[in-house]
């Protein structure tokens, strides 16, 4: 049996009709055809296919699409506005904040929620936001920079405005 | 992973949830971060999933009547952001921020976890110690039941097969209780391998909670009374510490040897009367 689902994915509307045991990471990559979202452990651990659900990181691999019905998502594709790289791509980009890449996209929308609550975060803050998501080249120590940079850039561009 | 094929049904409203569940083999779905995991692994396969993550009524957070009062499906992120918990009941949200991790706390809710009962789950311990009421529902009414008689056994509770939790109930702690959540982490889960919730009154009761330690969690009565309307001081800790867990069946597994896992309580149980008397 399907159950139709409405969705808005980086600001475009979507509707399909799923099975309700699919899981919204495989919706993104499958349906949509938007792999920058990765499956890594693929058991809620790992957090390489963290995106936004209304906002909050959300492990995707263990939301099932119907649940995200109405609800507004955004993936790492839909990060950046108009080929302008946000700046923790920036910063990940400028700090060597990856290695074999496969955890960035979770790590940088993890981050990107950190941001949200938290827009000075201390070394140890991010340390801690950042527990649900693992680097298996063990990168930590510059993705914790990337994630200063990039919330000194996003300070920096507050004061501008 | 993909869970076995299932029906779905999203309901808008508590009772529509309620008379969704009178048939047989139907789950209550509302976080989903125990049990998408455990259908993942075909661990569980429900035939029905009734989602009741739409009933927003079931998220909010408010005081009334001298309690706060939390919606089942207010997320850990939810409680632990809130200014009332931060206000009142500071226990929820210093405890909130030690569940899974980010992206868990964003969707996993206190009802859930209460009624999925995980021996090493967070909230059992800080429900017990903030002496919490849990409102249950059914299609036959209402019940309220404490905390401390709601956890029955490994993954079992009082709730029934008929009911939904609506609401944890809990008096506001009255001006100058103190109390703390300290808990030794299962570094790759972030379960407790122990954990103590403590809150102590202004009287000198002494609220203490173990999760993590044995099948369910507990209220320790045995090192309550031992502390009770004593000064926290190093000897009178030194008492609740050699008080608790008496008559305890201590859980043991590949992390945590049974003798290992009872020092650990006991440390822990240590550290948050400490803190609490600092």
């Amino acid at each position: 049996m399907s159950t139709k689902i409405n969705v808005t994915v980086n600001g475009v509307q979507y509707s399909h009709f799923v099975e309700p045991r699919l899981l919204l990471v495989s919706y993104l990559r499958d349906v949509l055809h938007l792999t920058g979202t990765h499956v890594g452990c693929d058991t809620s651990n790992c957090g390489a296919c963290t995106i936004h659900v209304n906002g909050k990181a959300t492990k995707c691999c263990t939301l099932l699409a119907v649940q995200a019905d109405g609800c507004n998502i955004t993936t790492i594709e839909g990060l950046s506005n108009n080929g302008e790289l946000h700046p923790l791509q920036e910063g990940f980009n400028e700090c060597h904040g990856l290695q074999c890449g496969f955890c960035t996209p979770g790590m940088i929308m993890t981050a990107a929620d950190l941001l949200q609550h938290n827009p000075q975060p201390s070394e140890a803050d991010i340390r801690h936001a950042l527990d649900g998501n693992f680097c298996r080249c063990t990168g930590y120590h510059n993705i914790v920079k990337s994630v200063q940079y990039a919330a000194q850039k996003m300070k920096e561009k507050e004061v501008v405005h | 992973m993909i869970p076995a094929a299932f029906e779905y049904e999203k309901v808008k409203t508590v009772d529509e949830a309620l008379a969704a569940l009178s048939d047989s083999d139907t789950k209550i779905l509302a976080g989903g971060h125990s049990l998408i995991p455990a259908m993942k692994l075909r661990l569980n396969r429900p035939a029905k999933l009734v989602d009741i993550g739409g009933i927003t009524a079931l998220k909010d957070i408010k005081e009334q009547d001298g309690e706060i009062v939390i919606g089942a499906a207010a997320t850990h992120a939810d409680i632990m952001y809130h200014n009332l918990i931060k206000k009142h009941l500071p226990l929820f949200a210093e405890g909130a921020a030690t569940i899974g991790d980010l992206q868990v706390r964003n969707h996993g809710t206190i009802g859930g976890s209460l009624a999925h009962a995980d021996p090493a789950a967070d909230w059992p311990a800080m429900v017990l110690a903030a002496d919490a009421v849990i409102e249950l529902k059914s299609s036959n009414g209402r019940r309220r039941i404490p905390a401390t008689e709601f956890f029955t056994g490994l993954f079992s509770t009082a709730l029934q097969p008929n009911e939904i939790i609506t609401e944890i109930r809990i008096p506001v702690p009255p001006d100058g209780t103190k109390s703390t959540y300290q808990k030794f982490v299962q570094p790759a889960s972030r379960f407790a391998l122990a954990a103590c919730a403590v809150m102590r009154f202004t009287d000198g009761r002494t609220n203490i909670a173990f999760t993590g330690v044995a099948e369910n969690a507990f209220r320790d009565g045995g090192a309550e009374q031992a502390i009770a309307g004593k000064a926290l001081d190093d000897a009178s800790i030194k008492a609740a510490v050699n008080a608790a867990l008496q008559g305890v069946s201590v859980l043991g597994d590949h992390y945590a040897s049974v003798p290992y896992r009872m020092h650990l309580a006991k440390v822990y149980l240590k550290k948050a009367l400490h803190k609490v008397g600092a």
